[in-house]
């Protein structure tokens, strides 16, 4: 099938007002008549409830941790990104607006992509009004700083716990809500599968994650803003609890899943340091403002990095991308870092570390300034390696981050299934190949602020509210199938932990669909996944019951769905045979060893359809179109 | 190194609950304090026995899930560190560990280490908020903000809201919590206009959801792992204060406020 985004025609920045000049609206006094389910509370989803009960809808609010303040966008570090211009350094929506099509190598819809790029100068202004304290200069006007990909200074931040500052605004404004009683929020209860009368999303199915009660919630629609999959690869940088299963269990019900191949490897995180490693930690980009990353120029150089003479340093950013330097993309600098390691002159006990090295900008601005910067940063790292990095250099590598790819949806946040709209990293829709960084916030917020409450009421004009009630004998279908996997993971009674598989798995996954594939990793990928998948039915071991709180049983659910998601991801990378932004097919580079793109097969996006668990998957292909930027070759030089 | 370890064993909020010792084998100095916990569960699930409930998400000091009291101190021994950030080289070889949930009136056990702290965000709820509406608000520079209150404001805005304050304090009193928002809200021309009613509101809240009252030991300073100072409570007095009117009761035009709930 060929997928149509249905973007508006017309002017690139007409785009978005004709739309919303097209849209449906839903008469005030009716707003309340209509219930919508809102799954997940981080920045996309409590942004998008608490501006829906603020509209007079009904909203039934759920996220699995005990608050929505803990959603995992409480990690974001480093900034958020807005086209205000106050640097007066060049910036414009255009320029946010390329600089983020290039970054994600033209794969991402141009339409949309302008649009989050307008946007965004009234999220910061909606943040400000909430209260966010912003960093400010001595004159009082808020302060900018830079990210990588980018040549101008428009990311915005709170000291390095942006996305907390980010959050909290939004949950103040969702607990308005949820005080005024438009909002119902259903904290610690977890999505087990969305149900569908007569092809459209009308409820979903939960579990209670204290008593373990399987409830029901129907609604006239429903927002998935459940956030991304990179826990697919066990190490990442995300909270424990992010998973796939939300939208996995979507697209198993009929969603499209978009580009599950596009994951982002972060280059700056702290290693890992053995075996027992649960999660990594990121060292936020916007370090590398200042810090300069280097190895040594030579093989198995031993020395302590401040008996390493300049000369004999190579600072292999500058010297690879002269004009980017140390802020070249993410993916571009993940895998110079990898190079280098793999070239044997990696730092650190394992040879897989990078220095990031304050040493210079410490001499320029002094300690304070730096201290001011990202103290909470350097603190962090000091707790997890005792190491003080105001005195020698970070040690960091790549690792696991962020995904792009999620499901599908058009121009107006709606999936292949109506009436059911993905926000946030849940989506595919903004960075193509590749995010820039403090570019996620934004999106969220604005999937959640200033679009969903356009859109949906699009959708919703053309209903009666209530039509479908937890009466649907489709409720109970998805009750027995909900009743019937948990009965199946706690009756195995195996040998090997939920976590061993869950580890595994991402051993698979990081060796064969990492930051660089090949064909032939690619298919040892579809041959090791299954057959994990198959041993986990066979031989895990789940303790507990069903009917209290139990997170082994928690942990066996998600990772049941990472073990087909993690096939799904493995097919889009085979069949992709190209290299864009983050997927790095090593058969596919320029002589230099930069990515090659092949626009002519692969200007597209992947969505891809759920036939079965041991069937392919059937692709749908969403031609892209450029009018407005040509697709040149990403340099960064 | 090896461990001996007494945790807080309690099948729901109902079952009365007991320490119960297990032994931590094989830690290395790297781990976390829950990587080490990670390794105890996987032992026990071997061992086809339920393994520890506890909360946890981001592993990185910021969400505020894991509310642990170690040798019973929340969070434990290291200062302005959250369990999760809490590393196993500050242990050594043949300790003894006591792990217990937060312990407050206010924070009923659901399960072993679990507690429910919903009663925070039944505070925010109250009007921990400036009531803004999404859209129509003003350019965000065209509000001025001096360097140094914004850095006051991000001071107290940095609470992670895990509740250490109240599992450390004797009284199980959320002042540093409620503080801490009160200020950080206060402290901008933004929050001006609510300032009175939020104070008033949110205290109020704090006294209904069951949390004691602050009589200044000053253990919640000690155990909050974002450092967040007692002298918010102060400013939180202060703002109190301003809401009475001259004959020290609660002013008529802030009394109206307080009861208006914001639905619209
Ligand atoms: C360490 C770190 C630092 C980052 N720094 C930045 C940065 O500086 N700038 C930037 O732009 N981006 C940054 N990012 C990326 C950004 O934080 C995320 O992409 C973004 O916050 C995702 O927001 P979200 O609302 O889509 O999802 P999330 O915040 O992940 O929220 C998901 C929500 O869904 C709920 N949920 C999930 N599954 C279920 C289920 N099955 N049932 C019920 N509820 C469920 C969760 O409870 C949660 O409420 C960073 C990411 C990380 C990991
Ligand atoms: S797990 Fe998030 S603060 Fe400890």
């Amino acid at each position: 099938m060929i997928l149509d985004g249905k973007c508006p025609s017309g002017l690139l920045h007409e785009k978005w007002d004709k739309r919303r000049q097209e849209l449906n609206l839903v008469n005030p006094a009716n707003k309340r008549k209509y219930k919508i389910i809102v799954v997940g509370t981080g920045l996309a989803g409590a942004s998008a409830a608490a501006t829906l009960g603020e509209l007079g809808y009904t909203v039934e609010a759920f996220c699995y941790q005990d608050s929505p303040r803990r959603g995992h966008s409480i990690a974001a570090q480093g900034g958020i990104n807005a086209a205000k211009n106050y640097p007066n350094d060049g910036d414009s929506i255009f320029r946010l607006f390329y600089d983020t099509v290039k970054g994600g190598d033209f794969r991402a819809r141009e339409a949309n992509v302008y649009r989050l790029a307008a946007v965004s100068n009234n999220i910061i202004d909606q943040c400000v009004a909430q209260g966010v304290p912003f960093a400010r200069d001595y004159a009082g006007y808020l302060d900018n700083r830079s990210f990588g990909g980018a040549q101008v200074s428009r990311t915005f931040y709170a000291r390095g716990q942006t996305g907390q500052q980010l959050l909290l605004g939004a949950y103040s404004a969702l607990s308005r809500q949820i005080r005024a009683g438009s909002v119902r929020l259903h904290p610690r209860t977890e999505m087990l599968d969305l149900v569908l009368v007569n092809g459209e999303a009308k409820g979903i199915t939960v579990r209670d994650m204290v008593t373990g009660e399987i409830k029901f919630f129907a609604a006239d629609a429903v927002c998935l803003c459940t956030g991304g999959y990179s826990n697919v690869f066990y190490l990442s940088t995300n909270a424990m609890g992010c998973n796939v299963s939300a939208t996995y269990r979507a697209y198993k019900k009929g969603a499209f899943f978009a580009n599950p191949c596009f994951t982002q490897i972060h280059p700056t995180c702290i290693p890992v340091s053995g075996d027992h490693q649960s999660k990594l930690t990121l060292m936020s980009e916007s370090l590398r403002n200042d810090g300069r990353v280097w190895v040594p120029k030579n093989k198995g150089d031993q020395r302590r990095p401040d008996e390493i003479p300049e000369e004999e340093r190579d600072y292999f950013l500058e010297r690879k991308y002269p004009s980017f330097g140390n802020l070249a993309p993410r993916d571009i600098a993940s895998r110079a870092a990898k190079e280098v390691c793999d070239e044997g002159r990696g730092v650190g006990s394992s040879g897989r570390g990078v220095y990031l090295d304050f040493a210079d900008a410490i001499k320029r601005l002094g300690e304070i300034t730096i201290r001011e910067r990202y103290g909470n940063l350097f603190n962090m790292y000091e707790k997890i390696t005792a190491e003080n990095a105001y005195k020698q250099p970070m040690r960091i590598y790549p690792a696991v981050h962020y995904t792009m790819g999620g499901l599908w949806v058009d121009y107006n946040l709606e999936s292949t299934i109506p009436g059911l709209f993905v926000l946030g990293e849940a989506n595919f829709s903004d960075h193509g190949a590749n995010r820039l960084g403090a570019s996620a916030l934004m999106q969220g917020l604005a999937d959640g602020y200033f679009i969903i409450p356009y859109t949906i009421a699009n959708y919703l004009a053309q209903t009666a509210p209530g039509k479908v009630t937890v009466e649907h004998p489709e409720f109970r279908k998805s009750e027995t199938e909900s009743r019937d996997f948990i009965k199946r993971l706690l009756s195995i009674q195996g040998k090997k932990t939920v976590t061993e598989f869950h580890r595994e798995l991402g051993r698979i996954l990081w060796e064969h669909v990492g930051m660089a594939r090949s064909e032939s990793s690619l298919k040892k990928a579809l041959q090791l996944i299954p057959e994990l998948r198959a041993e986990f039915w066979e031989n895990v071991t789940v303790t507990g019951t069903s009917a209290e709180l139990n997170q082994e049983l928690e942990k066996a659910g998600r990772v049941a769905d990472f073990l087909e998601f993690g096939e799904l991801m493995a097919r889009d990378a085979l069949h992709r045979a190209e290299s864009c932004g983050g997927h790095f097919r090593v058969e596919y580079q320029m002589p230099d060893g930069e990515a090659q793109r092949d626009d002519e097969n692969f200007s597209y996006v992947a969505a891809w359809g759920f036939t079965g668990v041991a069937t392919e998957p059937e692709l749908h292909k969403e031609r892209l179109s450029f009018e407005h930027v040509h697709p040149s070759v990403r340099s960064y030089k | 190194m090896n461990l001996t370890l007494y945790v807080w064993r309690q099948k729901n909020a109902d079952d009365r609950g007991r320490l119960e010792q297990y032994e931590a084998h094989g830690i290395s100095p790297e781990m976390s304090f829950l990587e080490m916990l990670d390794i105890v569960n996987e032992d026990l699930i071997k061992k086809a026995t339920e393994p520890i409930a506890f909360d946890h998400d981001c592993r990185e000091g910021i969400c505020g899930s894991c509310s642990q009291v170690i040798n019973g101190v929340p969070h434990g021994q290291e200062e302005k560190t959250s369990v999760c950030q809490l590393h196993m080289r500050h242990f050594k070889d043949g300790d003894a560990i006591y792990i217990e949930p937060w312990r407050a009136r206010a924070f009923p056990v659901i399960k072993d280490l679990i507690v429910d702290r919903s009663a925070l965000d039944r505070i925010i709820q109250a009007g921990g908020y400036i009531s803004s509406h999404t859209g129509g608000v003003p350019d965000a520079n065209s509000i001025l903000i001096p360097k140094d209150d914004a850095e006051k404001a991000m001071d107290a805005a940095e609470c992670i809201g895990c509740g250490a304050c109240v599992a450390a304090c004797p009284n199980g009193s959320a002042m540093l919590f409620a503080a801490a928002k009160v200020s950080h809200l206060a402290m901008l021309p933004q929050g001006q206009v609510e300032a009175a009613r939020r104070v008033r509101v949110m205290t109020e809240e704090m006294m209904k959801q069951g949390f004691g009252n602050c009589t200044n030991h000053y253990e919640c300073q000690a155990a909050c792992p974002k450092g967040i100072k007692v002298s918010f409570i102060a400013k939180l007095n202060r703002e109190f204060i301003k809401t009475l009117g001259r004959s020290g009761k609660i002013s008529s035009s802030v009394d109206r406020m307080a009861d208006t709930l914001p639905s619209e």
